[in-house]
Order: structure tokens, then C-alpha cells, then sequence
């Protein structure tokens, strides 16, 4: 038995959150293919998909809630190629950074925390 | 050129500590660890090098702008200030492409599943699902441990006390059992 409530599901691609229509059937989230720009079957399992792209699946299925990430291989492939990777951050003023912006610069970067 | 990123959960966090160094460098906030995920980085501080090319020429290594914690820490500021003023003036070369490779730590499946883990936490608990938020965040720390930008970044998110008794219960379990709390670069 479904409501409406149960129909759908927020799915964070890396970052990006966004609605997509779901059931959960038998401990999976079933997914409409179309939702996920898949054709073929109508309906694909999640969990599946995300393991056939080798991301990572992080699912609350109470909570109808999944944060798809960025895989291993991906992340290890761009750090061995020695280009820093690229990020934009905001400053305390709200002003966004962007590391690229400082090439032909050598840049000291520091992660730290007040933790 | 300096850029810091503070891996908090809120620009409020860092503010204090920004405010009170006045930087004149970039100095930014980082409350979904975009830099930790994007450089596999698993504890603060960590430092990286990158040259004018925007090539990393030495991968994540601890470094302190202070002896402050080396009594704690064991690491010598000074030594790694030196290193990188002899990089900047241009009096001594950086690693080569091959020492950077095999000094750099790649990430596993399991890291970025943490990572994935931690991000529906953190997702999680800013909507106010607390109950739910912490199920992903023991998951994310069982599936690395020697993450601690997950397992002690996450105490503020969670009403931890980041410095307090749940934080030396975990240091003293991963210490206890022989593994290092920093890892510097060997060289």
C-alpha cells in the first residue's frame, strides 16, 4: 500500500538535492527509470544502479532520503593526475572563492577546523 | 598565497577564529567537506601544495603554524615552515610527479561510502531528523575509522563535545590500538 507521501523520494546528487518518484518494496527503493534519464525497465532498483556506477549509496529509506556520491575510482583517478582539484567556497563576507582563480600562484592550502 | 578552508559546520564556527586572525588571504568555509571529499583528506590540519601551474607538487601532510599542540601532537612547526619557505622563494624544488604519487593516499570504496554516509547525516540533522542523522553518522565512522574529519567533525553536528570524554574515549581506542592520530608525510 502506498500514499503519496511514500511515492516519492529525495535523491542528493552529489549535492543537488531533487524529488524523484520511488517505492519501497521488499527492503528496495524502486525507482522510475525515467527519473534517473535510464530507459529500458520501467521501474530499476536504486541501490543496483548506483553500484552498477560504482558511486556510492548512502539511503534512509524511513526517511525516504538517498545522497548519491562520488566514487572511488573517479575521486583516485583525479587526485593521481596531480591537477588540484577545484572547488569554489564562500568567505565569512559570503564572497565565493574559487581555487582556480589563483593559478600562476603557488597556493599554500589549509584545511582546518575550529573543532 | 594562502587559502584556508575551515571544515565547520557553520560559518559561525569559524568565524571567531577568522575574526581574530584578520586574514589577508582567502579564508573560506566548508560546511558540506566539498575540500576534504575532492582531496580524500581524513583530519584537520592538512596542508597541500600546489604550484603556479595548479599542479599538487606534496599531497596532504600535517602541518601546524605553531608549536602550541606539539606536546600532544609531536610535530615540529618549524620543520615543515622550513620546507615550504625553500618551495616558495624557489630554493629548493618541490617532489617530483613520482614522490607525489607515491606519497598521496588514494581513497577506497569504503571512504567515499563514509563519505556518502556522513553527507545524508549531515543532510539529515539540518532538517532536524537527529534520530536519523545519527545512524548515518556511526555508519560513516565504522566505515572509516581513521576518518576524523567524519568521526570528530561530525561530534558538533551531533551535541558532541568535540574536545570532550566522547572524543578522548575514540582517540584512546585508535591510539591504544597503535595507530597514529596524525599521519605527517615521511621525508
Amino acid at each position: 500500500m502506498t500514499t503519496d507521501k511514500k511515492d516519492g523520494l529525495t535523491l542528493i546528487d552529489d549535492g543537488r538535492a531533487g524529488e524523484i518518484r520511488a517505492r519501497v518494496a521488499g527492503g528496495r527503493v524502486l525507482v522510475a527509470a525515467d527519473a534517473l534519464g535510464a530507459g529500458g525497465a520501467a521501474e530499476v532498483d536504486l541501490t543496483e544502479v548506483a553500484g552498477r556506477l560504482g558511486r556510492p549509496l548512502a539511503l534512509d529509506v524511513e526517511e525516504r532520503a538517498a545522497w548519491l556520491g562520488v566514487s572511488a575510482a573517479a575521486r583516485a583517478r583525479a587526485l593521481a593526475s596531480l591537477e588540484a582539484p577545484d572547488f569554489a567556497l564562500p568567505d565569512l563576507a559570503g564572497r565565493v572563492h574559487r581555487l582556480s582563480e589563483h593559478r600562476g600562484k603557488k597556493v599554500f592550502l589549509v584545511a582546518y577546523a575550529s573543532w | 598565497m594562502v587559502i584556508t578552508v575551515a571544515l565547520d559546520k557553520s560559518a559561525d564556527d569559524a568565524r571567531p577564529w577568522i575574526e581574530a586572525a584578520r586574514p589577508t588571504h582567502p579564508s573560506l568555509i566548508d560546511t558540506a567537506h566539498v575540500v576534504a571529499d575532492l582531496y580524500n583528506m581524513v583530519n584537520v590540519p592538512t596542508v597541500v601544495w600546489i604550484d603556479e601551474a595548479g599542479r599538487i607538487v606534496r599531497p596532504n601532510d600535517v602541518a601546524f603554524g605553531s608549536d602550541t599542540f606539539r606536546h600532544i601532537t609531536g610535530i615540529d612547526a618549524a620543520k615543515h615552515q622550513g620546507l615550504l619557505r625553500a618551495w616558495v622563494r624557489g630554493e629548493a624544488r618541490a617532489p617530483g610527479a613520482d614522490d607525489v604519487r607515491r606519497l598521496q593516499s588514494l581513497p577506497t570504496e569504503a571512504d567515499q561510502q563514509a563519505r556518502a554516509e556522513f553527507a545524508l547525516a549531515d543532510w539529515l540533522a539540518r532538517r532536524g531528523r537527529a534520530e536519523a542523522a545519527e545512524r548515518h553518522f556511526v555508519r560513516a565512522g565504522e566505515l572509516a575509522p581513521h576518518d576524523f574529519n567524519i568521526r570528530r567533525g561530525s561530534m558538533p553536528i551531533r551535541g558532541l563535545d568535540s574536545m570532550g570524554p566522547k572524543f578522548r574515549e575514540m582517540i584512546q581506542e585508535w591510539v591504544g590500538g597503535g595507530r597514529p592520530y596524525y599521519k605527517p608525510l615521511e621525508d
